[in-house]
């Protein structure tokens, strides 16, 4: 094991770059995946026919399909469609449309969004109706009754699902080194070809990736414990395990 | 491994070395102590055919099979011409690459001519002949883009395929000069994403490129300048050879040297890559 690499300031610099464009790459797909989802769930419950058939249709081929297909899809075939059309180099969306970012997040919003739009769907036709109609009953709008009522009860339902999303999301994030990205898989991979070892920096990214897993996992954990209307939990540090309710 | 396309092998020239030099200074490491390689330089006196190892996997333009079954390219011929020049027999050797150092140290080829460069790590666990051929990595970026590399880089998006020596020329010249390096996987996606406009130039093997610009979609597209001398390249591509092999290696120096002077490498390298790459 040689990890004096470790002190070269090069790497140190590609490790860093890798980091934050990795935690950019969760944050913003996970917020614009998670909307997303709840568009999707509530167009295949809700949606008149032809938005509920099209976001099914989304949900089938984006789950049907494997995440790095769909990411050369978007960066390599969407990608270069976009760039054809005439005027668009020098218009200001080009910015962002030759950053191997946008699509990248743009894929993982989709996965995301149909991933969790299928479990919040569950979550949603698992609230008993009854409370929909207390709501109803108590004065409120539907659009009260869907903002404050059934939604919050769906996801209190699924909660420990979507965290273990955004944990299989932050895990995927590695696809996106062959986009061209600079991430923490590409950053090793530089140290690898340049010093011709190969398990110190799959190992180190490896352990970062873990310790970002359980830092996730215990942030969930907490909105999970403080989320509006979960039954209390007792105080004990246990941040892996169930919550034992009381 | 990457499958390289058959057209345009080169620019995966350096990433197979990498790769190359990782496995085989693992593998090579086993075999340092076997008792094979000891007999070997006797076997060569003795007047047998030498051996040239190459990958089995086809390489063209470098070392591929005609459509009669036979190997060619520019480094079988090379080979031949250096052959003719010792005065010994040779034979084409197929070997995986990945093994191929091994190979070379058991005995089983005598000479390594695929397209090696002569790396610093590779030359402790083998010998090296005098370089016979270096391409520098190319610029190349639309017409229309007043650039003269390394000059006026700063804020533009280069692209270059990673795990080769332009990667590491890049990214260790470069690092000052403002520009954006992208790392691809596989050479065609740099390309692509030079043509597309994605990026603003790139970095690549000259043959490769010379090869790119003369494609009818590259109309717009010319090589801006080649890359300087610079450690990351080193020193260029050489004949791996065993370390106790002394006398076989002086006179492979010998053909080398002869064979560059009448012009047969020359000749062969405008044959095959319309540029020459001959060293020396």
């Amino acid at each position: 094991m040689d990890f004096g690499w470790l002190s070269d300031p090069f790497y140190q610099e590609y490790l860093i770059e890798g980091l934050i464009n990795t935690l950019w790459l969760l944050l913003v797909s996970a917020i614009a995946g998670l909307t997303l989802a709840i568009g999707m769930a509530m167009a295949r419950i809700r949606g008149p026919r032809p938005l509920a058939w099209t976001a099914t249709a989304v949900t089938s081929v984006i789950r049907g399909t494997p995440l790095l297909v769909q990411l050369f899809f978007f960066y390599y075939g969407v990608g270069r469609l976009l760039e054809g059309i005439p005027g668009i180099q020098d218009s200001i969306f080009w910015g962002l449309l030759r950053d191997p970012f946008f699509y990248a997040t743009l894929t993982f919003t989709l996965s995301v969004g149909a991933y969790s739009g299928e479990i919040l769907r569950g979550a949603l036709l698992s609230v008993p109706p009854g409370e929909r109609e207390a709501g109803r009953a108590f004065g409120l709008n539907p659009f009260q009754v869907f903002w404050r009522l059934w939604l919050p009860r769906a996801v209190q339902l699924c909660l420990p699902t979507l965290t273990g999303e955004m944990i299989l999301l932050l895990k995927s994030i590695p696809l996106v080194s062959t986009i061209a990205m600079m991430d923490l898989l590409q950053a090793a991979n530089i140290i690898r070809d340049e010093t011709f070892l190969t398990y110190e920096p799959l190992l180190l990214i490896a352990a970062v990736y873990l310790l970002l897993t359980i830092v996730l996992t215990l942030c969930l954990r907490q909105v999970e414990h403080h989320f509006p209307g979960v039954q209390p939990v007792r105080r004990a540090w246990r941040p892996f395990g169930q919550p034992r309710r009381v | 491994m990457t499958v390289s396309h058959p057209l345009r092998p080169s620019a995966d020239l350096a990433r197979r070395l990498a790769l190359g030099v990782a496995l085989a200074t693992t593998l090579g490491a086993a075999t340092i102590g076997s008792a094979h390689a000891t007999d070997q330089a006797a076997n060569q006196d003795a007047g047998e055919p030498l051996k040239i190892g190459i990958s089995a996997e086809p390489y063209p333009p470098f070392t591929y099979t005609s459509s009669d079954g036979d190997w060619t390219g520019f480094e079988v011929e090379l080979a031949s011409a250096i052959c003719d020049q010792m005065g010994r027999e040779c034979e084409i050797t197929p070997t995986g690459w990945s093994g191929i150092i091994p190979s070379l140290k058991a005995g089983r080829i005598d000479m390594i001519m695929n397209s090696m460069s002569i790396t610093e790590k590779r030359l402790r666990v083998i010998d090296f002949s005098s370089p016979y051929y270096f391409t520098p990595g190319a610029y190349v970026a639309a017409r229309s883009l007043d650039i003269e590399p390394p000059e006026g880089l700063d804020g533009k998006v280069l692209g270059v395929q990673s795990a080769t020596t332009n990667a590491t020329y890049a990214r260790r010249a470069l690092r000052d000069s403002g520009v954006d390096i992208r790392l691809y996987d596989q050479a065609e996606q740099v390309n692509r994403d030079l043509l597309s406009g994605r990026l603003d130039l790139i970095l690549a093997d000259e043959i490769a490129m010379t090869e790119l610009v003369e494609r009818d979609e590259a109309a717009d597209f010319e090589i801006k300048a080649t890359a300087p001398h610079h450690e990351a390249y080193g020193e260029g591509v050489g004949i791996g050879l065993r370390q106790e092999d002394d006398a076989l290696t002086e006179d492979v120096n010998a053909a080398i040297e002869a064979v560059n002077q009448q012009g047969i490498c020359s000749e062969l390298s405008e044959r095959y890559f319309g540029t020459d790459v001959c060293v020396g």
